[in-house]
């Protein structure tokens, strides 16, 4: 009975819109699939990975530059080389890519909630509260990222001791790239909003009687939320390279547990004298990365669209 | 033949009344007493203190006072800009009035923007005129007609208010099954019936119709018409109906309002307004009118335009565009008096038999 309910519910899913425009895209499923490929690798590193890169004593200095294995030089054990510490590249982009993913979606969450709430409510607020709202963007949008960032790393640094920063490291990274970014989705929300507040099916509501607050949600933010949806998806990899720059700059994670951005940066150092490949995987894993969740993204935005079904 | 005065013509009272039962006259359902709304149309502060400017105020709507009775169909007619829906949107407080009073039933609406209004808004409903912009194109036909039905609590049960929903678009000319469609799958005509069919949801007895037939073609227009006629025909509706459509206005209405620039400049029931019109502005605007039976003959196009609103005319605001103005009509403002024709006009030469 039970197992009967849940595969009607397999087939609903299977038979509705959305399912069908994703299996009528190629390039989606495509997309999705890398995705999954990098999703998997990240989320089950320690299980998948063939070294651990966090362990300095597995490290051998000696197997440092080893280029990729089907290069004269390479060895079998390394399948994409190592980089300048001996480290085991394919595995230190896997755990790389944990790092970069967390930061990148958790971030863009926590600007996406923020701005997302902070805009519907000047939009349909209007008056004070939007000036308000509005003028705090502004300053805040004379702050680059980088420097909200050094603050908050500062004001972490001075709090919390000397262990506990490093593990406080991506949460203060998630903070800064969040806090840099909410105003992107505060703008263009309110922007929408004010579009869509002044159509006449929203002034219906109001004649219907419906709360300001039901409104603001069941109505007008699901039209105002298509802009934010593709903005989101660029925004991950925005934040993703954020990350990496901050890395760089020693506020971002510590270089003993490598982001992506980390990897990018280090590898950068060898790209011309022969060692391509310390900087050119990790970056391809970065371009996957962010190209996959960019289609998906451009998927889901007219998929849900019901002008275009 | 139609002498009555406005109010008291036979179309316009039906003895359906709420307050019929005492035996006096019954007291109207819609009562606007010297309603005014101005809007602030001024720069930011910044620019007003560095340009030397004062506050501008736009008067959309400027001193008007009507009554629609239970079951009449008022019609308000005049050019863009003049503040009919303004108006429409003062009765269902969409808007807060800057003077005056609107009364429903006996009731103050200034209630409607406040939670204590939520029975009083139960009662009166708006049609709006854009039949792409008035339906939230990411719900169901279903949920959109629902949603006053979920609002007010009318009906508690889930499939029930479906099944309502359902009723009411088949009330309205659709089928029950469109409820899962989306508003974009239906044409301009159909979606104006799913306006209407929401409209009903909540069991209103007075509808405010902002130009409902304006967007749509001139075939479904009609559709569209008789359906609004035959519904208050049904269901003892009460209609203000705003639109720039005098043909559209000859079919549905019981009375008419002529307004310009804010004012309401000559108000009597349908036969006087298109038989016997007495204001020059009403003339001019039915002279204007393309007649099958006038082919050949020259007609009186409308002379000049509507003045600014920002900065209207002193005295009587048509007086720039009449042949009848004389130095009073320029400085004094004229009140909608009974005409000795029939209805109420608001005209100095009438006033005076120059005219």
């Amino acid at each position: 009975m039970a197992s009967v309910r849940i595969l009607g519910r397999f087939q609903d899913a299977w038979d509705s819109d959305v399912a069908h425009s994703f299996r009528n895209s190629p390039i989606t499923i495509v997309a999705a699939i890398a995705l999954a490929i990098c999703l998997i690798a990240a989320g089950f590193a320690p299980w998948l990975a063939p070294h651990n890169p966090f362990d300095l004593k597995t490290l051998n200095l000696l197997d440092a530059l080893t280029p990729p294995a089907w290069i004269q030089g390479g060895k079998a054990m390394f399948p994409l080389g190592t980089d300048d510490q001996g480290r085991d590249l394919l595995s230190a982009i896997m755990f790389g890519s944990r790092v970069s993913l967390v930061v990148g979606l958790v971030s863009v969450f926590f600007a996406m909630l923020i701005g997302v709430s902070l805009g519907l409510l000047a939009g349909y607020a209007g008056g004070k509260t939007e000036a308000f709202i509005m003028r705090v963007a502004d300053v805040q949008l004379s702050f680059p990222a980088i420097l909200i960032a050094l603050l908050i790393s500062g004001v972490a640094r001075a709090a919390f001791p000397g262990e506990a920063q490093d593990q406080l490291a991506i949460v203060v990274l998630v903070i800064a790239i969040s806090l840099a970014n909410w105003v992107q989705y505060a703008r263009t929300v309110r922007g929408s909003t004010l579009v869509e507040k002044n159509k006449e099916y929203v002034q219906a509501a109001r004649v219907i009687g419906i709360h300001p607050v039901a409104i603001m949600f069941k109505h007008v933010l699901p039209n105002a939320l298509g802009p934010v949806l593709v903005l989101a998806t660029i925004n991950i990899a925005t934040a993703i390279i954020t990350e990496a720059t901050l890395s760089f700059l020693g506020v971002g994670v510590p270089p003993t547990e490598p982001s992506l951005g980390t990897l990018i940066r280090v590898g950068n150092d060898f790209m011309f004298s022969g060692e391509w490949w310390v900087t050119v995987f990790p970056g391809s894993a970065l371009v996957v990365m962010v190209l996959s969740v960019n289609l998906l993204g451009d998927w889901l935005r007219d998929a849900l669209n019901p002008k275009l079904r | 033949m139609s002498a009555l005065p406005a109010g008291l013509s036979p179309s316009a009272a039906p003895a359906s009344g709420p307050a019929a039962a005492d035996g006096r006259a019954p007291a109207p359902l819609v009562d606007l007493t010297d309603v005014a709304k101005y809007f602030d149309v001024s720069a930011p502060w910044l620019n007003r203190v560095l340009e030397r400017q004062g506050r501008r105020l736009l008067h959309a709507v400027d001193g008007v006072t009507f009554q629609i009775h239970a079951g009449e169909t008022l019609a308000l007619v005049g050019e863009s800009g003049c503040g009919k829906s303004t108006i429409a949107r003062l009765i269902v407080g969409l808007y807060a009035p800057t003077r005056g009073m609107i009364r429903f039933d006996g009731q103050d609406t200034s209630i409607l923007r406040a939670a204590a209004g939520r029975t009083l808004r139960r009662r009166l409903q708006m049609i709006f005129q854009d039949p792409y912009a008035s339906l939230n194109p990411r719900w169901t036909v279903g949920d959109i007609v629902a949603e006053p039905i979920r609002a007010h609590e009318l009906i508690q049960d889930k499939a029930a208010v479906l099944d309502r929903a359902g009723e009411l678009l088949s009330h309205v000319g659709l089928a029950a099954a469109d409820r899962e469609k989306y508003p974009h799958q239906f044409s301009g005509g159909q979606r104006q019936r799913i306006s209407i069919a929401r409209a009903l949801a909540s069991n209103p007895e007075f509808l405010v119709c902002d130009e409902p037939t304006s967007a749509l073609d001139v075939s479904v227009q009609a559709q569209v018409l008789n359906l609004m006629k035959d519904l208050q025909r049904e269901l003892k509706l009460t209609y203000l109906f705003i639109s720039h459509n005098l043909a559209v206005v000859h079919h549905i209405a019981d009375r008419v309002g002529v307004m310009y620039l804010g004012r309401i400049v000559e108000l009597a029931d349908k036969r006087t307004i298109f038989g016997a019109p007495q204001h020059p502005y009403t003339r001019m605007l039915l002279d204007a009118v393309p007649d099958l039976n006038m082919t050949g003959k020259s007609r009186t196009p409308v002379a000049g335009e509507v003045p600014n609103p920002l900065n209207p005319p002193s005295g009587c605001t048509f007086h720039p565009r009449c042949p009848h103005a004389n130095e009073r009509c320029k400085t004094e403002i004229p009140l909608l008096k009974q005409a000795p024709a029939g209805g109420e006009v608001a005209c100095h030469a009438i006033e005076e038999r120059r005219i």
